[in-house]
């Protein structure tokens, strides 16, 4: 098979997470698409071990994929706390940095 | 293009392209359902197609560990952020922020960006029928030449742990 | 006949070390003001040593330049023309060819100048120039000047500003030392002034009483307008005179001698030199006191007697005639004298001798019609002068200032010693003439001579005047003149009555009166009537503006109290020497230069007797008696100057007389003109300048001389008549004829006043400058001058300020403030991105990332 196929597709779904990062209000939501990212860089990863042969890209989707566990715990640690302490989880109201 | 290539196996073609078009269908409801559940459920999905990919792609140990941790740990972690935060149940009309028009252009120029770089690099590159690399090596390798980052990870996986408590804790 | 340009003949003329040196003379005596000045007062004779030693030094030299000049006119003459060894002295006179015609050449003056001024090519300088006229003014200066201050050593003496008198008078005698030997205009004004400003000192020596200093004032004033013309008058002749001089003469427009080289070449056009002789003519009539500008000389009595009699008698007053005199070339030209018509001169010469010697008719003050008189005589010198009678206009100042000086020191002995210092005729004299019998002779022999009495020294001088008048065609002059010489008997033999004859009365009678005494003659309404004392000093102060007559009349009725200070009470602190109290005669020191001067009053004359000159008296002397006329007179001849030569008179040429085109005479009589009459009749031949014209001399007939005579005595007679009957008869149809008959009064008012011209000037053309001129000029100082400052401050003002709005504030600042307003909206305008929206911020960062990404591949894929 050729190899643009796993490419193309690592791409796409790049594409979509990072449209759901502009797109999407909700704080969990948000997250989702970075795992949506994330997972579309370990296909291009994998694609890149599968096609050169070298087992270093397996290896380091692996390690991505603790990173990202590790990650979203702490993501969601502090979306649980924003949700605390304004009872909303829209990004939009969160603007305190606006300058 | 696609199929039209000589010494093609059709068989893992037509496989990859039915888990492609299932997760991209899934991604894509990702991001434009309206109900966070669905969401959720559609990135199960995905990340599931993701898995499959891996298999097809002579990286089962890799595939597992996606399995294992991203739809096991991490939905589940998503899952328990949703009901903490008291998603609405069923569609709700403001997940979307005021400026996500903006996001099209970004995703189709970065996606032209990126399908003009690949194909202007690998055409008609082909990948051959390959014996998927035995788990040995894989240990081999993060065990010698990737002890240190192996190690780091554990920090910070501990860090993350630890953290995570820390910021989640009523106080 | 010998040809034109062959051969070169030098005129040698003799110098000699007095005539280089001439210039000490003017010096010694400023060393001396200056040694008064700094230790006058601590001298024992505090300061008068310093003053006659000066002035017997400057006689000496003078003495020693006149005597060198002498020599040298003699050794020009045919007879002497063996080199006496000496230098030459720039242009040379030619030499006329041996044709039996008396050779009367130019005799160069010797000129010692060093330069004052040098600029781009003007220099002239301060210096000495000694020629007849300088040597025999400088002589005649020097010896009044010293016969004046032996006079003052009594005279001033304890004086509160003894030192100061002497300082004074030995820097005016400097001053008009510097003048009478100038060579150039500018040390003419310098001297001209340097007498200004003493006269000024000296007028108002007892400043303590206003009157004397408003006499300076109206004295130093009165003379300034006159000064303008001076200045204008060296101005308009500078330029006009200037390219001949340089061009031709090697010299500058401000010598002597090339302004009236330029004169008589015919290259000055006859309206500049018209101008430039009005102008300096009108400096003349100030200085000289002429009509209008007379009326100084009266108030100036208020001075010292030393000083009205060495300032204002003899010397500084012929300054303007010495001016005429010495630029006569320029007046010969601009009056047109030559071709006999009536010049200014003559006409201002004429009117002063008549309306001086009315006025001398009403002086009760013995100085003031010393001073009138004065006044006429200068009349009489510009008359001559402004008919051509050079020569004799020229010996009557010679010959004035001695009989002149002589009757003021006469006065002046007699307040001393007769009239307790007092100069009223009227209250304080009479029957002098036995107490002080050397002061009396000494005044009538002055008196003769002034009345022009053969032999005495006025009939040689002021009737040769009156001759040339008639002679050179002016008939009305001359009976004008003839007329002057009347009065001039009739008013002295008045004076002399008065203090003289009759009875003694108030000090004379040894009657001591300190608020003045009265008048002896006045009737009793005299007092009553408005006295030219009370007028001198209300319009010599500036008082208010003239009351009528009637008025004035009325606040005259305290007395006579304003009278009395006609005595000008010259006595400042002395009260030494009145041991006794009756008129007596002087000490010596006063009356010995009185002598002196009047044995000059009667030999002077003789200096020269033109009458007996001719056959008009039956003693033919020959021509050599005229020993002014000799040595005097400047020659006529024309001068060759080689233009050729870098410096005029390199090369001599012989002028060769007949080839030179002869001018139709005027018809002047005989024997006193040459057969050629150039210089002044005609333009001078290329290559030779004229320094003088050609005036012509009268011949003195008897008949003339016998008419002035019997003119003289017929004044005399009727005087000597008048004054018995009116002042020792008391007849009684004269007594108090001024009051009965209207005209009688009205004329002698009109005299009193002075014709009413002290009023005019005072109330009309001060009165003018001082309110309405001065209002006028300070209106436009004030808004047109000062408004064009402010208008331009207000102008600068008003621009600093839009500049300030508009372009300080409005660009510099608006730039400066759109540059900060540049950086602020775009920071504002970017601030949106800085929404603190995280999605926001994910956008930016995807779509910068995609940008780089796309700048990236293409850089790397083209």
């Amino acid at each position: 098979m050729l190899a643009v196929n796993f490419l193309l597709l690592a791409a796409v779904l790049f594409c979509i997470g990072v449209f759901g990062v502009i797109a999407r209000r909700n704080a969990v939501l948000v997250l989702m698409s970075i795992e949506l990212i994330l997972n579309a860089v370990n296909l291009n990863l994998v694609a890149f071990a599968l096609m050169n042969n070298n087992i270093e890209g397996q290896v380091f989707a692996l390690f991505v994929i603790a990173i990202a566990a590790a990650e979203v715990g702490v993501g969601l640690a502090m979306v649980l706390m924003i949700y605390r302490n304004r009872k909303s989880i829209a990004l939009d109201e969160l603007s305190e940095m606006k300058g | 293009m696609l199929l039209a290539a000589n010494d093609v196996n059709v068989a893992m073609n037509i496989g990859f392209g039915i888990i492609a078009t299932v997760m991209i269908f899934a991604a894509f409801s990702v991001v434009t359902t309206k109900n966070v559940v669905h969401a959720a459920l559609y990135l199960v999905l995905v990340l599931a197609g993701v898995a499959a990919q891996y298999i097809l792609a002579a990286a089962e140990f890799v595939a597992v560990s996606q399995v294992m941790v991203y739809i096991g740990a991490v939905m589940v972690l998503f899952l328990f952020g949703i009901m903490l935060t008291r998603a609405q149940i069923g569609a709700e009309d403001g997940l979307n922020n005021s400026g996500w028009q903006l996001g099209i252009p970004v995703g189709v120029i970065l996606f032209g960006l990126l399908a003009y770089v690949i194909i202007d690099a690998y055409e008609d590159d082909v990948i051959g029928e390959r014996q998927p690399f035995p788990t040995e090596e894989l240990s081999d390798q993060i065990l010698s030449p990737f002890l240190v980052p192996f190690l780091a990870v554990s920090f910070v996986l501990l860090a993350a742990a630890i953290g995570a408590i820390v910021l989640a804790r009523k106080d | 006949m010998l040809a034109v340009e062959e051969t070169h003949t030098a005129l040698e003329l003799s110098s000699g070390w007095f005539m280089e040196n001439a210039w000490l003379i003017a010096l010694i005596p400023a060393i001396g003001f200056a040694l008064i000045i700094g230790f006058g007062k601590k001298m024992p004779f505090k300061g008068a040593e310093f003053g006659l030693s000066s002035m017997a030094a400057s006689l000496v030299i003078a003495t020693g330049a006149g005597i060198q000049w002498i020599q040298r006119t003699d050794s020009a003459s045919p007879g002497g023309e063996e080199a006496l060894g000496g230098l030459f002295t720039g242009v040379r006179g030619a030499v006329r060819a041996a044709e039996g015609a008396e050779a009367a050449p130019y005799i160069e003056p010797v000129v010692t100048q060093w330069v004052w001024w040098q600029n781009s090519g003007l220099e002239f300088g301060l210096g000495s120039h000694i020629d007849g006229l300088s040597v025999l003014l400088l002589w005649l200066v020097a010896f009044i000047s010293l016969l004046v201050q032996i006079f003052s050593l009594d005279y001033v003496r304890g004086d509160r500003r003894y030192t100061h008198f002497f300082a004074a008078l030995t820097l005016f005698s400097s001053g008009m030392l510097v003048m009478v030997m100038s060579s150039n205009m500018v040390q003419l004004i310098l001297g001209w002034e340097i007498m200004g400003l003493c006269s000024f000192m000296l007028i108002g020596h007892w400043w303590e009483d206003a009157y004397n200093s408003h006499s300076a004032l109206k004295a130093f004033f009165t003379v300034r307008v006159g000064d303008v013309g001076l200045l204008i008058g060296t101005a308009i002749l500078y330029f006009g005179a200037n390219d001949f001089a340089v061009n031709t003469l090697d010299s500058n427009g401000f010598d002597i001698r090339a302004i009236g080289a330029w004169a008589l070449s015919g290259e000055g056009s006859s309206w500049t030199l018209l101008m430039a002789s009005i102008a300096l003519f009108i400096a003349c009539i100030g200085k000289s006191g002429q009509f209008p500008l007379h009326t100084w000389l009266p108030d100036a009595m208020a001075g010292p007697t030393p000083v009205s009699s060495l300032l204002h008698s003899s010397t500084m007053v012929v300054a303007g005639v010495f001016l005429v005199a010495r630029i006569y070339p320029v007046f010969w030209e601009g009056f047109n004298i030559a071709s006999g018509g009536l010049s200014f001169i003559a006409v201002i010469g004429g009117i002063t001798i008549v309306i001086a010697a009315l006025l001398a008719f009403v002086q009760d003050d013995i100085k003031k019609v010393l001073a009138y008189s004065t006044v006429s005589q200068l009349g009489y010198m510009m008359l001559g002068l402004g008919t051509g009678a050079w020569l004799p206009a020229v010996f009557h100042v010679f010959t004035h200032a001695f009989f002149k000086c002589c009757l003021f020191l006469c006065a002046g002995s007699i307040s001393h010693s007769g009239s307790h210092h007092s100069f009223d005729m009227k209250k304080d004299m009479g029957g002098l003439r036995k107490k002080m019998p050397i002061t009396f002779w000494a005044w009538i022999v002055s008196t003769l001579a002034l009345t022009g009495v053969i032999p005495f020294a006025g009939f040689w001088s002021k009737d040769e005047i009156i001759d040339n008048v008639g002679a050179n065609g002016y008939t009305v002059l001359f009976w004008v003149g003839l007329g002057g010489a009347a009065l001039t008997a009739m008013y002295m033999t008045r004076a002399t009555y008065l203090t003289f004859f009759g009875e003694a009365r108030g000090a004379a009678a040894g009657i001591h009166h300190d608020d003045g005494g009265h008048d002896e003659y006045a009737t009793e309404h005299r007092e009553t009537l408005i006295t030219a004392a009370t007028i001198d000093r209300e319009l010599v102060m500036a008082g208010p503006a003239p009351q009528s007559l009637g008025a004035a009349a009325a606040t005259h009725e305290s007395g006579d109290r304003g009278d009395h200070r006609d005595d000008h009470d010259d006595h400042g602190d002395d009260h030494g020497d009145h041991g006794d109290h009756g008129p007596h005669e002087s000490g010596k020191l006063i009356v010995v230069p009185i002598v002196i001067l009047a044995f000059l009053a009667l030999t002077a004359g003789f200096a020269n007797p033109t009458p007996l000159a001719g056959d008009a008296l039956g003693a033919n002397l020959g021509e050599g008696v005229e020993l002014i006329k000799t040595y005097v007179e400047p020659r006529y001849e024309p001068v060759f100057v080689d233009e050729t030569a870098g410096h005029a008179g390199e090369s001599v040429q012989l002028i060769d007389a007949s080839t030179l085109p002869a001018v139709e005479d005027d018809g002047g009589e005989g024997k006193s003109d040459d057969g050629k009459a150039k210089c002044g009749r005609g333009t001078p031949e290329p290559g030779t300048v004229c320094y003088f014209p050609n005036v012509k001399h009268a011949v003195p007939e008897l008949g003339k001389i016998l008419l002035s005579l019997a003119v003289v005595a017929i004044g005399y007679a009727a005087a000597i008549g008048f004054c018995i009957a009116y002042y020792r008869n008391r007849n009684s149809r004269l007594v108090g004829l001024t009051e009965r008959s209207r005209i009688a009064r009205g004329g002698y008012l009109f005299l009193k006043n002075k014709y009413y011209l002290d009023a005019l000037y005072q109330n009309v053309f001060v009165f003018f400058v001082s309110r309405p001129l001065a209002k006028a000029t300070y209106w436009f100082n004030q808004n047109v001058i000062d408004g064009a400052v402010n208008g331009v401050g207000a102008g600068g003002k008003a621009t600093g300020n839009w500049v300030y709005k508009y372009i300080d504030q409005g660009l510099v600042d608006g730039a400066v403030n759109a540059s900060g307003k540049a950086a602020s909206e775009t920071g504002h305008g970017l601030q949106p991105m800085q929404s603190g929206k995280v999605n926001q911020y994910g956008a930016l960062l995807f779509g910068a990332a995609t940008v780089g990404a796309i700048v990236l591949v293409i850089l790397n894929v083209s």
